[in-house]
């Protein structure tokens, strides 16, 4: 056996990377299937975990990839699997059915461009709607943006530390260009990275309610096979689990459901700000676009103008708050995305008119370059 | 006589000398050096003809014969998604069926192919595989096997064989390689109880080139298992496609064969079969593999054979059944 953590310093890609993130964070089985570019992931995964004494299996589509997933995690194994964005709209179905069944389980996405084949070798941003809303109802889920090899690690192991505590699939949603970029990453000592596991039951077995929430809305979850009687349906379910046809039954699902990550998006919520002090106009970017945002930000204050940015590391649930904040104090947001627009809708929406706002993007392919950002800024 | 077999009752056949002139898939592809899959593909093209639409699975042979200005393709053609070319030819059988019976077009003679590696095929391309033989379409499936998704770089695929390294089989300590036996595809296509089931190889030219006529002329569903050697993925010199295509069909790793109405029909009998071991050495893929292994491929493949062997009916009373048509196995010579 060799160690799950590599402690030390690497030169790897942000695929290989995100796979040693999953690794430290104590996964044990990866479901997959080859699609560019996230293949890398699975590749190393296959040679990996058997060292570490977990599972890896290539399936037979992304649909069976994501139903293992949710089924090893049912079995009481940190599970994953790694895609980009044709096999992430095969996997929505049963992305909606862990969600439903609150099965703990990450799901990355390698964005390249789309719609359909799109453009397999070259990135983009264009699923993160498709992350809020891609699966049929109405949820609440949890998506990550990394913008670095290092965040790739180190946001595949937050993610699974999330995924654990709320009992819901979260999604790292990288990209092509982050995925491919090799880049210095240290892989920090085991006993220093803070690992969580989902709320375990400890009440007496046959009084049971596998969907009976704790004090901050999650149930504890059993692993199947170990006594405690466990019903799972992706119908709509009371706290037995048993199926309740009814719209009250809806109600109360979808309402536990929902404000089990309503109610914790402070806990949940990442962002870093960079020199948005004194700034009167702020971008709003998140994985590789808010690297060239940085760039812009900086360059831009060299001209005088005073620029900053607020990179969301969490992009689901959506950072309302610091939108808002950032509204009030700025003249104008610019949103800088691989799309033509989707977080800046949310953007758009949490400015209420009160300040202009702005999107730059592009059909993706391409990551956007600082000029353009800058030229954007200067029109203001 | 099943229908197969009536629809076949008057063919000729290719040889040498009639090949047809035309060539769907034209020269000018980005293809690998060396690769046997797209000689396959044109090869099977020049037997169909013109008067097709074509659907291709995502995959090397999208791929790499389509790039503007580079497009090969001098006949209707379909890019759909990975997993679902036996569904749209599906719906553009049927859509034909539509126009011709409303007399808006008079073309009941159009042949509709859809085609796919042995990823889009054996893994998650079956179901709709399954469906459109299920349902009876008139269309051909051809599944170009190079045991592997080569075109996202090599990783295993249920049709990869037993102890083959790719890059999620990867060998070592832990494992032996790919730790599974190669799907039956062509046994899952006979199972659909469809008109006609053959496997062919880009090494038997003629032979495949009659199998896709063939496999168009008959009504209803055809499927055609086309052996794909890829120097690229297999790690063989990129002059050796053929001489391992060969290979594969003299050690009896790739027997031909047709199955007519359920029947099956040994194309090609291997009087003096080569070693397994043999068909190995050229491809790195093996190279890791024991003689203990070996041993243990070459009595399943042996095994295999028999069984095949067990299934198919004497060339004699092949003749018979199937008065009239030539027998793959003359017209190839070697």
């Amino acid at each position: 056996m060799k160690p799950a953590v590599l402690t030390g310093e690497h030169f790897i890609t942000g695929d290989i990377a995100c796979a040693e993130g999953a690794l430290a964070a104590g996964c044990l089985f990866f479901a997959g299937y080859p699609i560019t570019p996230a293949t890398e992931i699975a590749e190393h995964m296959s040679s990996r975990l058997p060292d570490v004494g977990g599972t890896f299996i290539q399936m037979e589509d992304e649909i069976a990839a994501m139903a293992a997933v949710l089924g090893a995690s049912c079995a009481g194994v940190k599970s994953m699997t790694a895609t980009s964005g044709p096999g992430f709209s095969l996997m929505m179905e049963n992305l909606g059915l862990g969600i439903c069944t609150e099965t703990p389980c990450v799901v990355v996405n390698v964005q390249r461009a789309g719609p359909s084949t799109g453009l397999p070798t070259l990135g983009a941003q264009g699923d993160m709607m498709q992350a809020r809303w891609g699966s049929h109802g109405h949820y609440e889920i949890i998506a990550l943006a990394p913008d670095s090899p290092q965040e790739l690690f180190h946001q595949t192991i937050t993610a699974f530390n999330l995924s654990e505590i709320y009992r819901v699939p979260v999604l790292v949603m990288t990209d092509e260009v982050t995925g491919h970029l090799s880049e210095r990453v240290v892989i920090p000592e085991a006993s220093k990275i803070p690992l969580r596991s989902r709320p375990r039951p400890t009440g007496r077995k046959d009084r049971y309610k596998p969907f009976q929430p704790g004090p901050d809305g999650v149930p504890p979850m059993a692993i199947a096979g170990e006594g405690y009687g466990i019903h799972v349906t992706g119908l709509t379910h009371d706290e037995r689990g048993y199926p309740v046809m009814t719209a009250e039954a809806q109600a109360d699902m979808l309402r536990r459901l929902t404000e089990k990550i309503r109610r914790n998006v402070r806990d949940i919520v990442l962002t870093e700000s960079y020199r948005l002090e004194d700034a009167d106009v702020a971008v709003v970017s998140y994985g590789v676009s808010a690297r060239s945002s940085l760039a812009a930000v900086d360059e831009a204050r060299e001209m005088g103008i005073r620029a900053g940015l607020l990179r969301l590391i969490t992009v689901w649930p959506f950072p309302e708050e610091e939108i808002r904040a950032l509204a009030r104090k700025v003249r104008a947001l610019v949103t800088v995305e691989i799309n033509l627009g989707q977080v800046h809708l949310e953007v758009e929406r949490c400015c209420g008119g009160r300040v202009p706002a702005f999107l730059v993007g592009n059909a993706g392919g391409t990551v956007i370059p600082p000029e353009s950002i800058l030229e954007v800024f200067k029109s203001i | 006589m099943g229908i197969a077999s009536e629809a076949l009752k008057n063919f000729k056949g290719f040889n040498l000398k009639n090949l047809p002139d035309v060539e769907p898939l034209s020269p000018g592809h980005r293809a690998c050096q060396g690769c046997g899959e797209v000689l396959a593909l044109r090869l099977a093209m020049k037997a169909i003809g013109t008067n097709v639409v074509v659907c291709s699975a995502t995959g090397c042979m999208e791929i790499i014969t389509t790039p503007f200005p580079q497009t090969a393709w001098r006949v209707p053609w379909i890019h759909v998604a990975f997993e679902n070319a036996a569904a749209v030819v599906a719906g553009v059988e049927s859509a034909y069926k539509v126009l011709n019976r409303k007399g808006i077009i008079k073309q009941p003679d159009t042949v509709f192919v859809a085609y796919g590696g042995d990823g889009a095929t054996a893994d998650i391309g079956i179901q709709a595989l399954s469906g459109a033989m299920e349902r009876g379409h008139n269309f051909l499936y051809m599944c170009f096997d190079n045991e592997a998704y080569m075109n996202t770089g090599i990783q295993r695929s249920s049709s990869t064989p037993y102890g083959a390294m790719t890059t999620t089989s990867p060998p070592g300590k832990m494992s032996i390689g790919q730790s599974t036996w190669k799907k039956d595809l062509p046994s899952i296509a006979v199972a659909h109880n469809i008109p006609y089931v053959a496997t062919a190889s880009p090494a038997y030219p003629v032979d495949l080139m009659n199998k896709a006529k063939k496999a168009v002329m008959v009504p209803g569903p055809a499927y055609l298992h086309i052996y794909s050697p890829c120097p690229t993925g297999w790690r063989c010199g990129i002059d050796e496609s053929i001489e391992v295509a060969k290979l594969a069909v003299q050690s009896k790793v790739f027997p031909l064969y047709e199955v007519i109405d359920g029947v099956y029909y040994l194309s090609r009998k291997v009087a003096k079969p080569k070693a397994v071991a043999d068909y190995f050495k050229p491809q790195r893929r093996f190279r890791h593999l024991t003689e203990a292994d070996i041993k243990k491929i070459q009595e399943r493949v042996d095994a295999d054979y028999e069984a095949l062997l067990k299934k198919c009916v004497e060339p004699e009373k092949k003749e018979k059944e199937i008065k009239g048509t030539e027998m793959s196995v003359r017209l190839d010579g070697a």
